[in-house]
């Protein structure tokens, strides 16, 4: 079943200088149990968008999109407390930097309780305390915390960066959500717990079948722990896909630098070898390129990219290009 | 060739306080040995409180070592003498926006760090500034830029330029290739690789990005807990791993 399915979403924000669109007609949709990745670099609007799903975005930002289907349910359209009554229930995000997130004043055991919503607690409310607890304690031994005592009493700045991250991905499995939003959720971790954390992930997405949105500018660690992908540069979706043929058969300038860019998927790469890099840096938002944003640095772009290339498809494969790079291989 | 830097059995311990009046000793490093030739590089490896940062602090000179020497082409470096060495170490912090100070041009900044360390005139460091921005890619004008208004990978050259002014023969590189983008990362990082070919620099990794270790180093050391543990060619130490976190570290890879 489709569970979100988002066209043309763009966002907007008004500044002295005019309107920026910050992203610009990004498709995006999710199947139950699926995992996808959304891979693009800083200021790409990988946070923005996931911001939009959550509806945590400042008022001033100026959310329009033709469709914005949760389970069916055309979210905008809703009033407030329907849109936030169904967001709260079945979407949770884990947000960048977890020791920031959280609030610095009050212990992990009262933020934790306080994530587990009343619906899933039984018994007459006197006994609503100690579920809570209990519940709490299980939470935290699910996610591979295993002094539960000591992390309860604790504040988040007594603790390390992998074991708020691990909190934070306990609060958000607290009320079985549908959709886990994961945003750069490896930045801050070391590569040990990088992996311990995956393996989490993963192991929520087999047994209880939630579906995932992988949000990261690391590839090669997207496409390991992901079934589909969709690459972002500047606000405009450029290729999105199977991760695996995505890979292998990048149709989209960007999507192969991206991936040239990375010394893990180039096998016949020697030592010390010059890595295959873009020239150019990624715009500012109020200096963003017209049409194909990549234009300017693309190293096939001509006199047509002026014009934004409409989102073509090739099977189950998204790409928004004028000149695509077909028949390729990248081995 | 001769050892360009050779460290022999450095060890640190920091005193902590604990309650009013008990303290108590935090093994930063112990007993760190390696050495790194010229146009090499060598990547240390290690999760947080391992070491790292506080071998590279050690070899700046920003903290002394509680035993062990630092020789440096051979001669023992002292803590005193940090106006003497500076010109050979340079240290490169892992954020480029903070490590530059908001209120100065780029050419100032330059022009600060020939004035304190160097002897020579206005022209000469002008000339000297100008050669270094056209090594690193940057424009002459580039000079009259604040560094708010570069973005994220040109101020990581120009951190770069800051460090490459003096010549040095070795620079630290404190997680400074983490923060970035992978394209703009690839740039840098192609960089760094030219001006090895070019120079002979010398680079002494601290990162937690082990394909980039394998891809850019000659030789790793694994830090745990101020211990180094394998040190080694990195396809030595990548291929076959001596202790139990070590291999850990490198399984760690395949996620």
């Amino acid at each position: 079943m489709q569970l979100l399915d988002i066209r043309n979403l763009t966002l907007e924000l008004s500044t002295p200088d005019g309107m920026i669109r910050a992203v610009d007609r990004v498709n995006l949709s999710l199947k139950e149990g699926e995992v996808r990745g959304l891979v693009g670099e800083s200021g790409s609007g990988k946070s923005l968008i996931a911001k939009a799903i959550m509806g945590v975005l400042h008022e001033r930002w100026k959310v329009s999109a033709d469709r914005f289907n949760w389970c069916g349910q055309d979210l905008l359209r809703l009033p407030y407390h329907e849109q936030r009554r169904i967001i709260s229930r079945d979407i949770a995000m884990i947000y960048q930097e977890p020791s920031r997130s959280m609030d610095p004043t009050s212990p992990i055991g009262e933020q934790l309780a306080e994530s587990i919503p009343d619906h899933l607690l039984e018994g007459s409310w006197w006994q609503r305390g100690s579920q809570r607890k209990k519940r709490a304690i299980a939470l935290l031994h699910k996610v591979g915390i295993r002094d539960h005592a000591a992390v309860l009493s604790s504040y988040p700045y007594q603790l390390s960066e992998g074991v708020c991250q691990k909190i934070m991905i306990a609060m958000a499995i607290a009320k079985n959500p549908k959709l886990l939003i994961a945003d750069e959720p490896t930045t801050a971790l070391e590569s040990t717990t990088q992996a311990q954390l995956f393996r989490l992930l993963a192991s929520f997405n087999q047994l209880k079948g939630t579906s995932i949105l992988l949000i990261s500018h690391e590839l090669e660690t997207v496409a390991r722990n992901t079934d589909t992908l969709s690459v972002l540069y500047c606000g405009q979706l450029v290729e999105a896909g199977d991760t695996a043929t995505l890979l292998k058969h990048p149709l989209h300038p960007y999507t192969n630098a991206l991936i040239k860019s990375v010394p893990e998927f180039q096998p016949d790469l020697g030592f010390k070898q010059q890595l295959y890099a873009l020239h150019g840096s990624i715009p500012t938002l109020q200096h963003l390129p017209i049409g194909c944003r990549l234009g300017p640095r693309c190293p096939n772009a001509r006199k047509e990219c002026v014009k934004t290339p409409l989102f073509e498809r090739q099977q189950n494969h998204y790409f928004s290009c004028h000149f695509p790079l077909s028949g390729k291989t990248n081995e | 060739m001769s050892n360009l830097i050779e460290v022999k059995g450095l060890s640190k311990s920091y005193q902590k306080a604990r309650g009013m009046f008990s303290r108590h000793t935090v093994q930063a490093l112990s007993n760190v040995s390696f050495s790194l030739e010229a146009g090499q590089t060598l990547a240390i490896v290690g999760e947080t409180g391992s070491g790292k940062s506080t071998l590279a602090k050690l070899l700046v000179g920003i903290e002394q070592p509680d035993s062990g020497e630092i020789l440096l082409a051979g001669q023992q470096l002292n803590c005193a003498d940090y106006q003497k060495t500076n010109h050979l170490i340079r240290y490169i912090f892992q954020d480029a926006a903070r490590s530059l100070n908001p209120n100065q041009k780029i050419a100032d900044i330059l022009h600060d760090v020939l004035r304190y360390s160097t002897v020579l005139s206005v022209e000469q460091r002008e000339r000297k500034i100008a050669d270094t921005l056209k090594l690193l890619g940057l424009l002459n004008e580039h000079g009259n830029y604040y560094p708010h208004m570069f973005s994220g990978g040109q101020l990581q050259r120009v951190a770069l330029a800051r460090a490459l002014i003096l010549d040095p023969k070795i620079l630290i590189l404190d997680e400074a290739l983490t923060a970035l983008d992978p394209s703009l990362r690839a740039q840098i990082v192609n960089l760094l690789l030219e001006l090895q070919q070019k120079t002979g620099l010398a680079y002494l990794l601290i990162t937690n990005q082990l394909r980039l270790v394998r891809h850019i180093a000659d030789q790793t050391l694994v830090l745990h807990k101020g211990i180094s543990l394998d040190y080694g060619d990195t396809s030595a130490v990548f291929e076959n791993p001596q202790h139990e976190y070590s291999r850990k570290l490198m399984k760690s890879i395949e996620y």
